[in-house]
């Protein structure tokens, strides 16, 4: 898994050389458009706007593609699935994280503390929260 | 302040910076002229890559989690990569359709030679499993073996639509991503709760028959199939699901055509539960009622059904538990388990509405009865 991430994680040499050559050309054209506009020349405007916007989509860009990175070698987050023991006597439930070798219905050696009865196992589940809004259709 | 004039000015100014710009966009206008199509599918195919980045991550880890927990439980001598590599590369080959007269059985008989293939293999990567984690292990390969192909697939078309550089190959691919993905992220999902023995989604039928023949006493019929006498609102019930709680479905189907059989076909209803696949904008647990044989998979167990059904004129409805089909395979999400109890007592109100007292009826829970006991 890791030999796929560190490939993904590797800077590709001509994105590199893209990167720098339009970061210099912004660079410059804000470097040029500053002292054009301190020599009174509109113009100045210009290429300090132009400057600007490349150099806002260039840091856009390579954010871009440090996400895609980090959401490649990140997995899907799964809730923890919890298990809930009920006695069959006086229904007391105690609720604890999933072990291996739980299933519904299976009998237990654990006792209810209230009336020493056999526990079962009632439910076995997760409980997802849903973080984003309704939308109106749902 | 940005005016025409400026702009014209800095167009055609002596400026070299000026010049260089005013090049450099006139070379960007020509490339996107004779190569945007290409440069548009140079897009798509950085897309696909990256998907088929983390669709291998997902087959990798597959593939060691089925090794790890095959060493852990089966305590094999010998390693087991190379058996589960095999494993991972297994095909199944559908009847011909051609002549579809017989083709049920024909597909029938393959599905058994692929279970028994399967299990006798399972068998010998885990010589010390017991049944209900030998029926675990062939889930978890089965889940290995689906995402290997999808991923080989994917990679296929990939491979070709770059080779030939045609964008249609990619925009195909590009198209149909998103669903793609879905469905490998819910195997890969799904894959800690076969290994874990965890209940997953699917296993909602054969819960609410659980839950209804709990406490009863059972018997096993073919194949992989118990079934239950119960008193249910003043009618005998037949309450099937498939033997937990290791991962079976059994044959239902089977089963149900026998206890009609054996009933001289005088049962007044038969009610099938199963895990539905929900529309976008429905919750998860809703439940809907209708008419049919709700048994999906293959088909033939649905077609057993149907032809007795029809032979003795049984009334089937089926009750249908929504959810995703990422929930279908992953762990078994609270509001599906909560709606269970809104399952039985639908069936309840089913079954006072469309039988009288002392009728025979059948209740079929359907699904994988992972993590489920009964």
């Amino acid at each position: 898994m890791s030999e796929s991430v560190s490939q993904e994680r590797k800077i590709s040499p001509i994105f590199l050389v893209i990167v720098l050559v339009v970061l210099a050309l912004s660079l410059i054209a804000i470097y040029q458009g500053i002292e054009a506009y301190m020599n009174g020349d509109a113009s100045g405007n210009l290429f300090i706007t132009m400057g600007i916007t490349t150099l806002a989509l260039l840091t856009y860009m390579v954010f871009q593609s440090r996400r895609r990175v980090l959401r490649l070698a990140g997995g899907m987050p799964m809730q923890p699935i919890t298990t809930t023991m009920q006695c069959s006597k006086c229904g007391f439930k105690n609720v604890r994280d999933f072990q291996r070798g739980d299933y519904i219905f299976k009998e237990t050696e654990q006792q209810c503390p209230k009336c020493n009865e056999k526990m079962s196992i009632a439910a076995i589940y997760r409980e997802v929260k849903e973080k984003r809004k309704e939308a109106p259709f749902g | 302040m940005i005016t025409p004039q400026v702009l014209l000015d800095g167009f055609a100014s002596d400026n070299i910076l000026g010049w260089i710009i005013q090049m450099a966009f006139f070379l960007v206008f020509v490339v996107f002229m004779f190569y945007g199509q290409r440069i548009q599918m140079y897009i798509m195919v950085r897309e696909v890559e990256g998907s088929l980045v983390r669709l291998r991550l997902m087959r990798d880890e597959a593939r060691k989690t089925a090794i790890d927990t095959i060493k852990e439980l089966g305590k094999p001598q010998d390693d087991p990569t190379v058996r589960v590599d095999r494993f991972l590369e297994y095909f199944a080959l559908s009847p011909v359709a051609l002549d579809p007269a017989g083709v049920i059985w024909r597909l029938e008989h393959l599905l058994d030679l692929e279970d028994a293939r399967f299990k006798a293999d399972v068998k010998l990567m885990a010589p010390q499993a017991d049944e209900t984690q030998i029926n675990n292990l062939e889930m978890t390969l089965a889940v290995a073996n689906n995402l290997n192909i999808i991923y080989k697939v994917m990679r296929h078309y990939y491979i070709l639509g770059k080779k030939t550089l045609s964008l249609y190959i990619i925009m195909q691919l590009q198209m149909i991503l998103p669903l793609i993905m879905r469905e490998a992220e819910a195997n890969a999902s799904g894959l800690k709760a076969f290994t874990l023995g965890q209940p997953i989604g699917d296993g909602a039928g054969a819960l609410v028959a659980a839950k209804l023949m709990h406490g009863y006493e059972k018997t096993k019929v073919e194949k992989d199939i118990v079934v239950a006498k119960v008193p249910f609102e003043g009618r005998t019930a037949y309450i099937l699901k498939a033997e937990g709680p290791g991962a079976n479905v059994g044959k239902p189907g089977e089963a149900i055509k026998q206890i009609i059989e054996q009933n001289n076909g005088k049962i007044s209803l038969a009610v099938v539960i199963d895990a539905g696949l929900k529309l976008e904008g429905e919750k998860p647990g809703e439940v809907a009622e209708g008419v049919g044989v709700m048994i999906g998979g293959p088909e033939t167990e649905k077609y057993k059904v149907e032809e007795e059904a029809l032979k003795h004129k049984v009334p089937v409805n089926a009750i249908a538990i929504k959810e995703d089909i990422g929930d279908a395979v992953s762990p078994m999400r609270k509001e599906i388990f909560d709606a269970i109890d809104g399952a039985i007592e639908r069936i309840k109100r089913l079954v006072q509405e469309r039988t009288k007292e002392g009728d025979s009826i059948i209740i079929a829970g359907i699904g994988n009865t992972i993590g489920i006991g009964q």
